[in-house]
């Protein structure tokens, strides 16, 4: 196996898992006063698609979106500070959590509304169209949002106009707390449904981070040739409450056996596993350095977000406009 | 921006004036595109559309799917993209299925990034009355709009602020809701050629007088300016001001001319309850109440949705004789004669004879 690619999807995978682990042990000090909606156990999906993405490639996102802009590069300093309400926030602190935004990697925000951002993801393929070349536009989105009409609209447009965009499903199988059960037919699945509007329809084992890229590989290399949009579907799981630090398996709108399944095939041990076993003796050694890389840069943009100051007061009543 | 023949003028209508406007912002600028529903149809929403497809191509110009919510979504990324988009709505009730994207994204992005990306897109919507367009064709529903912080909102009343307005709309750094009132289309003006914006945010003094300040929008201008005609043979002057902008709103226009006439009557197409009239009355009352001479006034749509049958629309639409007659009585005068020299036209659920049809 390529050593160099599974390194570098574990790197992703470890460096998402271990902010978003950290933003849960200090989320209770109350230091970070927004609401938090937490990537871990669905990391497989987002480092997959760090591996296919360009800089010059545009991404928008979800109210779970920290893992994702991430994925595109985003300032990893920046969006801590951002959930401390800091000047220094890729918001300056006006959006929290669910807005982050980092134009210089071509991460051009995420929404509080489900669906709400699809529609802007195929308006910038739209603009690419239009600029020419074979940089793509990336729409992170949930099975909620599959739901929703303006994705059905999107996914149509995208596809009348063969636009350059790829519709990145995470299918976690809740919305909030609701169930497939009482929002989706069990079949066919969402891929197989989406395929219906006429868009090349994919599907992957979130759980599989090799498997994932592999998917993705072949949705990037359709779409950057100029052939249309491209849907895929993983399926993957939210391990902790759907909002906030804590696990939530007390409330039983799931239960702890389908929980303790998932958690089984848990993406980053599932690489591990593969990555050690294939490096053998040179494992652990890259293994210490890289989570010790990995760690200082996370205490690194905690510590600074801690140290930044706030936006002044006044600063809100000013930036409705450009000119204002 | 430079104006190609800036002295020169001609006569168009607005529905021409607009058409105008685009095709100037197009050749002007290649970032600027324009979809909409039947954009590119054989009418070209009234004419307002024709001929762009061909002079500026099919990536430019063009027809969409009846999704307005999704392009909405598509018009904000396009202009985060790099373009500057103009969409296009043959009635603004059909935009109300859009209302996520523009309020919750268009409206939010630049403050809430923190001005780190900006949509500068123009929302074109058609409103009007009449005509038997009904409860869902008809809605005036600019106060909506003007209520929410991060949009700018423009309501032009003559073809020269229409071209202007929407010249200014597609070259703003924000999102403009263009709001064009089919009673307006066939009306013609004086206009210039080349990129000649009118400023957003600024209202137009129509006519000076003395007695009382009418604030009007939209079509309600050209009601206003006939009322003034008649009372002016009466002897009867009105200070005119066509807000233009609704947001931001031009206030120290609004309070100049209420403290010089110590008399304010606010004409809004609207509804009347929540209306944009009701914000410029408390706002006049708040901060000019020392120079108020009478009680302010206001002049909309009843709060009933607009009812389809001409039977049932008799005397519900705000007119020059109700204008008239309010500003009497705000003087103190019997409102009998304005009544009588101005009555509601027959039929009167088209524009009056003072306009140029057909629409």
């Amino acid at each position: 196996m390529n050593w160099e690619v599974a390194q570098t999807l574990l790197t992703t995978m470890w460096r998402i898992r271990g902010v978003e682990e950290a933003i849960a042990r200090r989320y209770p000090a109350g230091r970070m006063r927004c609401p938090v909606h937490l990537s871990i156990g669905q990391e497989a999906v987002p480092a997959a698609v760090a591996a296919c993405v360009r800089r010059d490639d545009y991404a928008v996102s979800t109210h779970r979106g920290h893992a994702h802009y991430l994925a595109k590069g985003g300032d990893l300093a920046a969006m801590i500070a951002e959930l401390h309400g800091k000047a220094s926030g890729c918001a300056g602190g006006r959006g929290g959590s669910m807005h982050l935004i980092d134009p210089a990697v071509g991460f051009m925000g995420t929404s509080a509304i489900v669906g709400n951002s699809i529609p802007v993801g195929v308006g910038l393929a739209l603009a690419l169209q239009a600029r020419g070349g074979d940089a793509v536009s990336l729409v992170f989105l949930g099975d909620g949002a599959v739901e929703e009409g303006v994705f059905y609209e999107s996914v149509n447009f995208a596809v009348v106009r063969k636009l350059p965009v790829i519709f990145v499903c995470e299918n976690n199988l809740y919305s909030v707390y609701s169930p497939m059960a009482v929002r989706q037919p069990e079949q066919p699945g969402i891929a197989a449904r989406v395929g219906g509007l006429g868009i090349a329809a994919y599907s992957g084992d979130g759980n599989d981070a090799l498997a994932c890229l592999e998917v993705l590989q072949a949705a990037f290399a359709r779409v950057r040739g100029g052939d249309g949009p491209a849907f895929v579907e993983f399926s993957t799981y939210r391990w902790r409450e759907h909002c906030g630090p804590h696990y939530d398996n007390d409330l039983g709108y799931r239960s702890v056996a389908e929980f303790e399944d998932w958690q089984e095939r848990d993406p980053v041990v599932a690489l591990e596993r593969t990555l050690s076993a294939a490096m053998a003796g040179d494992w652990d050694g890259w293994r210490r350095d890289t989570r010790a890389a990995l760690a200082d840069e996370c205490e690194a943009a905690f510590a600074a977000a801690d140290a930044a100051p706030f936006p002044e007061a006044a600063t809100a009543y000013v930036g409705e406009y450009a000119t204002s | 921006m430079s104006a190609e023949h800036p002295t020169e003028t001609r006569t168009l209508n607005c529905a021409e004036a607009i058409n105008d406007a685009l095709a100037t912002a197009m050749a002007a600028d290649p970032a600027v595109i324009c979809y909409g529903l039947g954009v590119t149809d054989p009418k070209g929403v009234f004419g307002t559309t024709s001929g762009l497809e061909a002079r500026f191509g099919a990536a430019r110009v063009f027809d969409m799917p009846t999704s307005e919510n999704a392009m909405t979504g598509v018009a904000i990324g396009a202009a985060m993209g790099g373009l500057k988009p103009v969409m296009t709505h043959q009635r603004l009730d059909f935009f109300l299925l859009a209302l996520d994207q523009l309020v919750n994204g268009a409206a939010k992005a630049r403050y809430m990034f923190n001005g780190r990306v900006g949509v500068p897109i123009t929302i074109r919507l058609i409103l009007g009355r009449g005509w038997g367009q009904g409860p869902t064709h008809s809605q005036n529903l600019q106060a909506w709009f003007a209520h929410v912080p991060g949009l700018k909102v423009v309501t032009p009343a003559t073809p020269e602020d229409a071209r202007g307005l929407l010249l200014a709309s597609i070259f703003d750094p924000d999102p403009v809701v263009f709001l064009e009132h089919r009673w307006l289309h066939a009306t013609r003006g004086v206009v210039p050629h080349g990129v000649v914006a009118t400023p957003i945010g600024q209202a137009r003094h129509v006519r000076e007088g003395a007695d009382v300040t009418i604030v009007a929008m939209s079509y309600l201008v050209a009601e206003a300016v006939h009322a003034a005609d008649w009372l002016a043979t009466r002897g009867v002057s009105v200070d005119i001001l066509d807000l233009r902008t609704l947001r931001p709103l031009d206030w120290p226009a609004v309070f100049a001319s209420a403290r010089r006439t110590g008399r304010l009557l606010a004409l809004d197409c609207g509804f009347a309850t929540g209306s944009v009239a009701g914000e410029i009355i408390a706002r006049v009352a708040m901060e000019c109440w020392d120079a108020l001479r009478a009680a302010p006034r206001r002049l909309a749509m009843p709060d009933v949705p607009e009812p389809t049958s001409p039977a049932l629309t008799r005397g519900f639409y705000v007119r020059a004789g109700d204008i008239a007659a309010a500003v009497l009585e705000m003087l103190g005068h019997d409102a009998t004669p304005a009544r009588a020299a101005l009555p509601e036209p027959q039929p009167h659920d088209v524009p009056g004879d003072w306009f140029k049809g057909p629409f």
